[in-house]
Order: C-alpha cells, then sequence, then structure tokens
C-alpha cells in the first residue's frame, strides 16, 4: 500500500484547521501570560476562511476516498462542512469580544480558540468518513473539545457543574453509541460503511433482524445526545445555562449540526441497503418502512417536550435549549422518510437558517445579558429604547425561529412540513404545526419584555462592534435567504449531487 | 406601467415607512401628517384601479407577474412566482381595505405615544391587507395574511388600552391556530395538485379530465381528503371572520385594542376571513361546499342569533359592537349557504357594507371615548344635546348597521336571504329574527347614548372637529352611495359571479 498515491490534497481543509490549532495552541504556550489573547482568534478566523476556500473549491467534484475510505470527500460532507465553517467563524468574531481582558470569568482565553478549532476538526471528520471508527474519532475530538468548553470558566459554579454533567450524561451517550456500532461489527465483521450495508442486507434475510434493531436503536439513542433530541435531551437546559454564552451558541448550532451529520451518514448509508424485492408493490426499503415510526416519534416528542417546557423558563439560555430541542425536533422530520425527495436540501436549508437565526440571537443574548449582569428573561425589558435595532434584530431572528413570514425559519419549516404530508403523515405536521404556535407563547414573551416592558435602566446600550457584525450577518441572512430561499437552494442543488453519498468510487 | 398598477399599491406604503425612519420621533405632529399622507397613495392608487377595472373582462385583471424563486420537489421544479391581481370578488376588498386604511390612520391622531413605531407598524400591516386581496398563489396569500398578522399583534400590544397584552396574545395565539391550519391545507393542496397557483388549482380540481378527478388515476384527490381540506379551510377562515364558537378573540380584541386597530380588524381583516372562505373554500371545493351548505348556513344563523342576543345584554358600546360584528358575519355566511348568485352577491356586499358600517360606528365610539373616556352605556346619555352631530352620525350609522333601506346594509342583508330563502326558506326565516333583533339592540344602545337627559359631566363635550368629521362623511357618502346605487358595487362583481356560481350548480 502507497501512501504517497493517495490524493491527500483532498485533506487540505482538515490539514489547515488541525495545523493552526496546533500553532494557537504553540503560542498560547509560549506567550506570556499577561499579554492580550485576542489575536488568537483572528489567527484562527484566517485559518477557519482558508479551510473556507478549500471546501469551496472542492465542492461539486466526484467523490473520493483516501485512507481505506476512512476519509470521504462527497457532496454531503461540503455541505456539512460550509456550515460548520461559517458558523465558527462568525462564532470567533463573536468570541472576539467576549474574551476581553476585563472578563475575569474566563481566564483561559487562549484555550477557547484553539479548542473551538479541535471540535471544528472533530465536526468535519464526522461529516466526511465511511467507517465507523473514523467517524467515532470525530465525535469523541469533538465531545472532549467541548467538554473543556462548556467548564472553561473555572471559578464559576454553574460552568463547573455544567460541565461536571455534560462529561457523564456525553459519556453515558458514547457508550451507548459504541455498544450499538458493536452489534453492526458483529454480524457484518466490518467498520466500513460500504461493506456494512451490503452485508447486512444479506444478514437481514438470514434473520439477524433482531441485532439490527438493537444496533439501530442503540445507534439512534446514543447519537440523539448530539443533537439535544428525546430520549437524550435533559443535559441540554442545564449545560446551556452553565456555559459561557459563546460556547452555548457552538453547542446549540454547530455541535448539534455535526450530530445530524453522523446520524445522517450512518443510518443512510447503512440501513438504506436492507431492501424487499420481493414486495408486489415493487421494492421498498424494509428497515426505513418500519423504523419511520420510531424517529417519529422522537420528533414529535422533541417538539412537545421542548416547546412546552420552554414556557415556563425565565432563564434566557435555559429558553433557547428548550427551544433548540424543539428545533431539533423540527430538522429530524425529514429523517422520518430517512431519504425522501428533497431530503438533502430540506434539511441543510434548514440548517443553513437555524445556524442565521440562532447564532443571532446568541449574539444579542450575550450582549445584553453581559451588560445587565444576569441571564433573567426581564433582562430584556425595555430593549427597544434602549437599543432600537438590537431590539429590532433580535425580533426577527425570534419571529424566524417560530417560523413566521418572511424569514428563513419560515419557509425552513415549509419546506419540511411539506415533506411530512407528501408522505401523509399528516399527524406529525399536526404535531409541527401545534408546537409551533405554542412556541409562539414564549418567543413572543421575549419579545413582550423588548417592547412593551420598561427596563431598569434607559440607558443606551453600547454594543460592541464585533457582536454588531455577527447580529447584522445573521439579520440579513435570516432575511435574504427568507425572502429567496433560491440562494441557497439553487447552490445546494447546482453544486452538490447529494445521492453520490451512496456510490462507492 | 398599468400591468404594474397592483404592484405600485402593494409597495406604496413601503414610502411612507421609509420617510418615517428619518423622521425625528418626537415631532407627533410632522409624524402622524406623513402617516396619513403615506396612507393616501394606495387610496388614489385604488381609485386609478377601480377606473381601469375592466367590467366586462373575465378572470383576472391588471396582473403582474415575475419570478420569484423556485422549489424542485420530486422531479420536477416548482416555479412559485410573484403574482398579484384582482377580479370582481378582491377589486372591491382592495379598494375597501385602502379606504379603511386611510381612515384608520386619521382616527390614529388620537394615539399618545410612540407615534413613529406606530404609524411604520400600521403601513406594514397594510402591506399585508392589501396583498391578501391582490395574490394570486397561496404561497404569498399566506405570507401577506401573516404580514398584516404580526404588526396587529404590536400595535395591540403597546398602543392598547389597560389588558393590551393579554388581548394582544389571545389574538396572536387564535389567529396563529388558524394560520397554522391554513398551511396545512395549503401544503396539501400543492403536495397533491402540484401547483400553488389559485386558478391553476381550481382548473386542476374541477376539470373531469384531469388524473386528480379520473377514479382510476393514481394522483385522484378522494372525496374524503377533499371535505377535510375544505373543512379545514372552513375553521382556519372561521377564526378570521370570526364566527360562534371560534369568535372569543375578537371580543377580547374589541375591549382592549386602540379604536383604529379595531377600525382595521372589523373593517378589513375579518372579511379576510370571508374572502378567503369564498375565493378558495368555495372555489376549490363547490361540491362540498354544495353539500355542506346547510351546516353553513346553520353556523351562520348560529352567529346571527347568538351575537344579537349577546349584543343586547352588553353594557359597554364597544361589546355591542363586537357582538354586532359576528351577528352580521353570520349573514355573510347565510349568503354563501345559499349557494346561489343572489345569496352569493348578498354575502360580498355585506362584506363590504359591514366593512363601512362597523369602521364608522367604531370610529364613533372611539370619538366618544375621548371626550367622555367611558363607553358604557349607563354612564353616557344626553349626548345629542351637547354634541348633536356626533350623535346624530351615530345614529345614521346604527341605522346603516340595522339595514335601513337607502343605506348598503339593506342591499347585502336582502340579497342574502333573498338567495338564503330560495335555497333554505326554514333557516332564512329563523335567521330574519336576527334582522329584528339587530334593530333592537343597535336603537337601545344608541339611543341610550344620545338622548334622555343630559347628565352634568357631559353639558360641554364638544362636538365633531373637522378631521373627524372627514372619516365620517367618507363612511357615510360610500354607505349611502351603495344604498341607492348598487350597481357602483354590483356590477364589478357580477362578472366573477358568474363564473362562480355555475361551478356550485346554482
Amino acid at each position: 500500500m502507497d501512501i504517497t498515491a493517495w490524493n491527500w490534497e483532498v485533506m487540505t481543509p482538515e490539514f489547515i484547521i488541525l495545523g493552526t490549532a496546533t500553532i494557537l495552541s504553540l503560542i498560547d504556550l509560549f506567550m506570556p501570560d499577561d499579554r492580550d489573547r485576542r489575536f488568537l482568534g483572528i489567527l484562527g478566523l484566517l485559518g477557519v476562511i482558508a479551510a473556507g476556500f478549500y471546501v469551496i473549491k472542492f465542492a461539486g467534484a466526484e467523490p473520493v476516498q483516501i485512507m481505506n475510505d476512512m476519509f470521504r470527500l462527497d457532496s454531503f460532507g461540503t455541505a456539512f462542512k460550509l456550515i460548520f465553517l461559517t458558523g465558527v467563524a462568525l462564532l470567533f468574531i463573536l468570541s472576539i469580544q467576549y474574551l476581553n481582558r476585563q472578563n475575569q470569568e474566563v481566564q483561559y482565553r487562549g484555550e477557547f480558540f484553539y479548542l473551538v478549532l479541535t471540535a471544528l476538526l472533530g465536526m468535519m471528520i464526522m461529516a466526511s468518513s465511511a467507517d465507523l471508527i473514523t467517524l467515532f474519532v470525530g465525535l469523541e475530538v469533538l465531545s472532549v473539545s467541548s467538554y473543556i468548553l462548556v467548564g472553561i470558566r473555572k471559578k464559576h459554579l454553574y460552568s463547573n457543574e455544567s460541565a461536571f454533567k455534560y462529561v457523564v450524561s456525553g459519556a453515558i451517550a458514547t457508550a451507548i453509541t459504541l455498544y450499538g456500532m458493536s452489534f453492526i461489527y458483529g454480524i457484518t465483521g466490518t467498520t466500513n460503511l460500504y461493506d456494512i450495508a451490503e452485508r447486512l442486507a444479506s444478514a437481514y434475510q438470514q434473520g439477524f433482524s433482531l441485532m439490527i434493531y438493537l444496533g439501530f436503536f442503540l445507534m439512534l439513542v446514543g447519537l440523539s445526545f448530539k443533537i439535544a433530541v428525546v430520549p437524550y435531551h435533559m443535559w441540554a437546559p442545564d449545560v446551556y445555562q452553565g456555559a459561557p454564552t459563546p460556547v452555548t451558541a457552538f453547542l446549540s448550532v454547530l455541535s448539534k449540526a455535526a450530530g445530524f451529520a453522523i446520524i445522517i451518514r450512518i443510518f443512510l448509508s447503512v440501513f438504506r441497503s436492507i431492501v424487499n424485492y420481493q414486495s408486489d408493490a415493487g421494492s421498498f426499503y424494509v428497515l426505513f418502512q418500519e423504523l419511520n415510526l420510531y424517529i417519529a416519534i422522537l420528533a414529535a416528542a422533541s417538539m412537545i417536550i421542548g416547546n412546552t417546557l420552554a414556557l415556563r423558563q425565565t432563564n434566557i439560555k435555559r429558553l433557547m435549549a428548550y427551544s433548540s430541542i424543539a428545533q431539533a425536533g423540527y430538522i429530524l422530520v425529514p429523517l422520518v422518510t430517512f431519504w425522501g425527495i428533497n431530503f438533502f436540501s430540506q434539511t441543510l436549508f434548514y440548517l443553513v437558517a437555524y445556524l442565521f437565526m440562532t447564532l443571532g440571537a446568541f449574539a444579542v443574548i450575550m450582549v445584553v445579558t453581559t451588560d445587565r449582569g444576569t441571564e433573567d428573561i426581564r433582562s430584556f425589558a425595555g430593549l427597544y429604547h434602549r437599543s432600537p435595532f438590537t431590539a429590532i434584530a433580535m425580533t426577527i431572528f425570534l419571529l424566524s425561529l417560530a417560523g413566521i413570514p418572511i424569514t428563513a425559519g419560515f419557509f425552513g419549516k415549509f419546506y419540511i412540513f411539506m415533506s411530512s404530508v407528501l408522505y401523509e403523515n399528516y399527524w406529525l405536521a399536526a404535531v409541527m404545526m401545534g408546537t409551533s404556535i405554542i412556541s409562539y407563547i414564549y418567543y413572543f414573551g421575549i419579545i413582550r419584555q423588548m417592547y412593551m416592558r420598561p427596563g431598569d435602566t434607559e440607558a443606551r446600550l453600547a454594543v460592541p462592534l464585533p457582536a454588531a457584525f455577527v447580529i447584522a450577518v445573521g439579520v440579513l441572512g435570516t432575511v435574504a435567504v427568507g425572502l429567496f430561499p433560491d440562494l441557497v437552494l439553487n447552490y445546494l442543488n447546482q453544486n452538490l449531487q447529494f445521492t453520490d453519498m451512496f456510490a462507492r468510487p | 406601467m398599468i400591468e404594474k398598477l397592483l404592484t405600485l399599491i402593494l409597495l406604496s406604503p413601503l414610502l411612507g415607512i421609509l420617510v418615517l425612519a428619518f423622521t425625528p420621533r418626537y415631532r407627533a405632529g410632522t409624524v402622524k401628517l406623513i402617516g396619513i399622507l403615506a396612507t393616501l397613495i394606495p387610496l388614489l392608487l385604488s381609485f386609478v384601479m377601480y377606473v381601469q377595472f375592466d367590467l366586462n373582462a373575465e378572470g383576472m385583471q391588471l396582473v403582474h407577474r415575475a419570478d420569484w424563486f423556485q422549489i424542485p420537489i420530486q422531479d420536477s421544479v416548482v416555479k412559485i412566482a410573484y403574482e398579484v391581481g384582482v377580479d370582481g370578488l378582491s377589486m372591491p376588498m382592495v379598494l375597501l381595505a385602502s379606504v379603511i386604511a386611510t381612515l384608520g390612520a386619521v382616527a390614529s391622531i388620537a394615539i399618545q405615544k410612540r407615534w413613529k413605531e406606530y404609524f411604520i407598524l400600521y403601513l406594514i400591516m397594510e402591506i399585508g391587507l392589501l396583498g391578501v386581496f391582490m395574490s394570486l398563489n397561496l404561497f404569498m396569500f399566506f405570507i401577506f395574511f401573516e404580514l398584516a398578522l404580526i404588526p396587529m399583534f404590536f400595535l395591540i400590544a403597546i398602543w392598547g388600552y389597560l389588558d393590551r397584552e393579554k388581548a394582544a396574545m389571545k389574538f396572536l395565539i387564535y389567529n396563529g391556530v388558524g394560520s397554522g391550519i391554513l398551511l396545512i391545507t395549503f401544503v396539501a393542496l400543492f403536495i397533491k395538485t402540484g401547483s400553488l397557483n389559485m386558478a391553476e388549482i381550481m382548473t386542476r380540481l374541477s376539470d373531469p379530465m384531469s388524473p386528480f378527478n379520473l377514479p382510476d388515476s393514481p394522483y385522484l384527490i378522494s372525496e374524503g381528503l377533499r371535505t377535510g381540506l375544505f373543512l379545514a379551510l372552513l375553521i382556519a377562515f372561521g377564526i378570521k371572520m370570526p364566527f360562534v364558537p371560534l369568535h372569543t378573540w375578537m371580543l377580547k380584541s374589541y375591549q382592549e385594542s386602540p379604536i383604529p386597530m379595531i377600525m382595521i380588524s372589523s373593517g378589513v381583516m375579518i372579511k379576510m376571513g370571508a374572502y378567503g372562505l369564498i375565493r378558495l373554500g368555495v372555489g376549490f371545493f363547490p361540491q362540498q361546499a354544495v353539500e355542506l351548505a346547510q351546516w353553513i348556513g346553520v353556523l351562520g344563523l348560529v352567529s346571527i342569533l347568538y351575537g344579537a342576543v349577546l349584543a343586547l345584554v352588553q353594557k359597554d358600546l364597544k361589546m355591542v359592537l363586537a357582538y354586532s360584528s359576528v351577528s352580521h358575519m353570520g349573514i355573510v355566511l347565510l349568503g354563501i349557504a345559499s349557494m346561489n348568485a343572489t345569496g352569493f352577491q348578498g354575502a360580498i356586499f355585506q362584506m363590504v357594507s359591514h366593512g363601512l358600517v362597523a369602521a364608522l360606528l367604531i370610529f364613533m365610539v372611539g370619538v366618544i371615548y375621548e371626550r367622555t373616556k367611558t363607553t358604557v352605556i349607563s354612564e353616557l346619555g344626553g349626548l345629542a344635546k351637547s354634541a348633536p352631530f356626533i350623535s346624530g352620525v351615530l345614529l345614521t350609522a346604527a341605522l346603516a348597521s340595522l339595514g335601513l333601506p337607502g343605506m348598503s346594509g339593506f342591499i347585502s342583508e336582502f340579497q342574502a336571504f333573498l338567495g338564503l330563502f330560495r335555497a333554505e326558506p326554514v333557516l332564512a326565516a329563523i335567521g330574519t329574527l336576527g334582522i329584528i333583533l339587530t334593530a333592537v339592540y343597535m336603537l337601545r344602545a344608541v339611543l341610550a347614548t344620545t338622548f334622555g337627559p343630559t347628565p352634568e359631566k357631559w353639558q360641554d363635550v364638544v362636538d365633531a372637529r373637522p378631521v373627524e368629521v372627514i372619516p365620517m362623511a367618507v363612511l357615510l357618502g360610500f354607505v349611502i352611495l351603495i344604498g341607492i346605487y348598487p350597481a357602483v358595487l354590483g356590477d364589478v362583481v357580477q362578472g366573477t359571479l358568474q363564473n362562480l356560481v355555475p361551478r356550485i350548480g346554482g
């Protein structure tokens, strides 16, 4: 085996991120403690942009696999990597402000940047590998980085509590995932997704269906931790509350998107292969037909639990945690039909919309809560009088999260909604609609604070430039993508061939 | 130029928003003036639209189309276009919306705070109101439907009376549920017929040779599904209209909303429900509508009687009007239930007529409230001496509301009941009871306000100011115009009804 013959070039983005993370950690190590470390963020940002450049350059190319399928570059991975890189770039801009010298809470500022980068590396691996082992390693790189990130406020009680909770529940989730994978490996004797797919079909015919179901459910439960949906969502409120706000934003947007990447990658490539050709109505996907009900139940439960529990929250970050559980439920809806028509563009469109609106909302939350020194929803009171543009921006994000036209969130929801109606999953559509309306109550609760309640102070709210930039990008993205969904849809459909995920080069 | 007329009407409030954005917030007078002037542009353009409207043409007129975006679905790509147009059904509604919007803006002079935000939201809402009636596809219809809803939430919640936030939340949730059901229906229609364009869906659903109607076709849309979709539309628009028992949000918002918002709400917004029911409900599913006509009639009847009886015992002038609106929208339902041309014409007349009359009545209540700071009937009284003009107009408006001949209410009620007597004589006979009750509760409320001895405190109530006379005069003018020369509206509606009615076999 000649490793020089492999096309290493396709891994350029990953190498750039790895290199940047290494350089940042070395600089951080050798730099005197009292120096300002904000330039590390700028360096990291440059690395992210460079990686993004290469991802775009490789977009739409024929799928390439190297290292015995350990690494795989295809359209699916490219799309997710673009989401990750955009998110991390915005996050860096946001945190450069947050991690300033005056902020006594976060003393280990350098770590923040390179840990986000290593997490990013894990996420990118999760999106582009065709091997269970590599996917798992990516998952762990992300998890371990984010455990530390959550606890980065070393002397903060909640931060420590949430980091501990996150590690413990994360470890259990990992164990469950691995247990599930071991069943699949046990039946097929391989960790390569394409080999598994081939062998799983015959294993199923030979009566090993119980093992397959076990593997499926265990992996589903374990991986649902990352996307924070039922049944593994209970960690989210505590961890979101305790983590520093930029890290909360990271968990709620990026870590979640990576979770979807790995779930879709494994389930679609592995379980799709079990086809029943004997049926009269043509071939159909046996397992998908049988199991989609369970995913639908998980999605519905997430929407119901997330949206109803959010009603009673008074801490804005806890509220966003429950909201994000519900949002993940919406994103699961297309998966119910497995790779239904438009599956990829529905999921990715919603993730793009979710990225803009949630990051924007967290930027506002960060500015407001830092200013008021409390995370209570009442810290938003009178925001409109203190900074009209911030309030209007937040209104747009909240309307988008609630799914009201003419925002990206509306079209995303509309598009997802279509898939459930298309497959005559009316009850799921009804749950989605009903819980969306329930969500009006708490999203509009924040709006009521901003416009209709007098705040403690009328002083103008100073919005730092980096945060203002992220808010502006969020508004622009939310409104532009909402008004012209073509911007995203065309890019996805013209440059990327998602079905190449199933083709082995 | 003329083909872009509707787009111009639709977007012209944006001009006002833009100017307002650069107006200093503390200059109340300037802000109000700009707000009112901004609503005049769509109003003037709407009159141009009325003049340009061709009475003999079939189908949509003044259509303006542009590509918007496309959704890939299944193997094809569905184009969603920006498309606006009007026909005999929607043209009067656009006109009504722009008239009420201008008068509502004039009534907004009484607004006490945060004028700049008020008028910006007001103008955004106007875009929504106008857009709903102009939309030619379901996607746009829905977007404008919501675009009217959200600013209304803010307008009630910030500028309303004491319990405003609760009223606004109730308004939002009820209408949100309605919109949700509407969206499910629209998506289902889109998935089933593969189109979002209203005219296309109508043809695909009705053409006997289309694959959606052939019994063995895989694309067949079953009777059951059609009935389900029709019922969903009935409920969604029923919340908006609103009919009993979906009306409770309106009572609360009547109580707590600022006066201009009630004008808009009862003058235009609840007409969106009736309009949707006729255009989409009956238009898409004529057969189901005919089958369920009796039940629609019963719903209408319940609304009429329930609204009238409760209006009889209300102590607050505003609540009398709220229940009277429920009652009057019941007449629209009765007109639809008759499923014949006369009945439909009555329903459309009633939509326009009630829009004008309700806006006028609530405006009068606002004028009185501004002077007396109360709308409780027992505390008012004897206003005829101190404010004869106001009292006179109020009485005239009440007469219009109870359907006095020579005013628009008479024409619409007459036609609606005429249509219904042909189809469902029993329902119609009971329904006329509602008309009698209307006379009783309207006169009871209005006479108690204006006649009788004038209490000490109302001795020097100021009579109407010129700026208040304008809305009164304009609204009354329209009411009387339609009353004595119904053709001004009838001719417009006629052409469109000739297309609609044969499909329901009436």
